[in-house]
């Protein structure tokens, strides 16, 4: 195998993986570094930094629609950005002293924790009224466009959320995700804002909490233009077209299937992992 | 909403960001382009070593033997250059962000969004 096929072969799974994860909305950083570690054979450290770019490519590409839409809630994510940025630190500071078996157990089970928690979409309670006095020393609490017009909502239990932000971070540090379902969880569930305005949000926070453990990876070598070239380019053309198709596509087959998919994909990291073939 | 002003001003900030990470996205990968195919016209034919990590050379990590490696005509190197203006974009975002509330005079903002730049920019 040449490199000009190496390239191509890597270009057309990453295609795949940005298509995939854009029309599931489980985004393609989840299926890459799998990808890359048991088709194309490799090291899960290279893995990784490559995984890092591409969500910073995808990222910054989807946040540039949604912002220019106004669902965006900037200031809550700036705010928890001081928290997903610490941690993410910390997991691309933690990366280089534990084992790659143990990265790629780990790996697996926060790959079935994501697909298992697409399916579990529970019920958007957007509380409103005053807000706590955190949120509003904090202007967190903003309002969203709906086809009824702006709509309200309060920011409950920031501290809450700050922290579920603190691990999201060090998990996206440590396995080179954007680890968005931490981040849409933390959001829905503890913070209780409307799920349109988390999923728009933690997807601007990503690219921000990627680039700061991208400049662990990067001064310890793990950043190979050879393999970041194919993968971030596919998995950018791979997310485009998805968003493009979105509108029109009926997905719920697609996410059942990419869901299987990702089960077997994590069952195999943990094999291999477990038996330190990673 | 009892601060007109400030909304319109909000919105500013966000079509501006908007408008940034699209460029920054585009221009890196329009850079990553040409150098990939300086690389593969190069190495094209050789074998890939991506199995074992052997961790990247000096001219891949640090910006002045990046450049220097670059001015000879070296694929790779242009590659990594793009794939720098790419990490650069979202802390562009930040720095654009800090200039934006300062303008609101939102200093507690300012704060909040200099220690995220500092956090990032702390390994670099």
């Amino acid at each position: 195998m040449t490199i000009l096929f190496f390239t191509i072969a890597l270009f057309v799974g990453a295609l795949a993986a940005g298509l995939l994860g854009s029309l599931t909305g489980l985004g393609g950083g989840v299926v890459l570094i799998p990808l890359l570690t048991l088709v194309f054979r490799v090291d899960i450290h290279y893995a990784i930094g490559t995984s890092l770019v591409s969500v910073i490519a995808t990222s910054s590409g989807a946040a540039a629609a949604y912002v220019r839409e106004g669902i965006t809630n900037i200031r809550l994510g700036m705010f928890l950005e001081l928290a997903t940025t610490l941690g993410a630190i910390c997991g691309a500071w933690l990366s280089g002293f534990l084992s790659t078996s143990f990265i790629a157990v780990l790996f697996g089970l926060i790959l079935i924790f994501s697909a298992a928690i697409s399916f579990f979409k529970l019920g958007d309670p957007v509380s409103t009224g005053e807000g706590s006095p955190l949120s509003r020393w904090l202007k967190l609490n903003s309002s969203y466009p709906t086809p009824e017009g702006e709509k309200p909502y309060i920011v409950k239990n920031v501290i809450g959320g700050f922290f579920m932000m603190n691990i999201a971070g060090v998990i996206s540090g440590l396995l080179g995700i954007g680890s968005g379902a931490l981040k849409v969880i933390a959001m829905d569930n503890v913070m209780r804002i409307p799920f349109k305005v988390s999923t728009t949000t933690s997807n601007f926070m990503i690219g921000v909490t990627a680039a700061a453990s991208v400049g662990v990876y990067l001064s310890r070598g793990y950043i190979d233009p050879g393999l970041s070239m194919p993968v971030m380019l596919g998995v950018l053309l791979g997310a485009f077209l998805g968003s493009r198709i979105l509108t029109t596509a009926k997905t719920s087959s697609l996410k059942i299937l990419f869901a299987l998919v990702i089960l077997v994909l994590a069952v195999e990291m943990m094999y291999n992992g477990l038996t330190h073939k990673i | 909403m009892s601060h007109p002003g400030k909304k319109i001003s909000d919105t500013d900030l966000e079509k501006l960001i908007g408008q940034l990470l699209r460029y920054g996205v585009l221009l890196s990968s329009a850079i990553v382009i040409i150098g990939g195919m300086a690389y593969l016209w190069r190495h094209g034919g050789e074998q890939p070593r991506f199995h074992e990590f052997k961790g990247e050379p000096e001219k891949m990590r640090k910006a002045g033997p990046l450049f220097r490696a670059i001015l000879n005509g070296e694929g790779r190197p242009f590659i990594q250059l793009g794939l720098f203006v790419l990490i650069a974009t979202p802390i562009l975002r930040i720095v654009f962000s800090i200039f934006g509330y300062l303008l609101e005079k939102d200093y507690l903002y300012v704060l909040i969004t200099l220690t995220v730049l500092a956090v990032i920019l702390w390994n670099f």
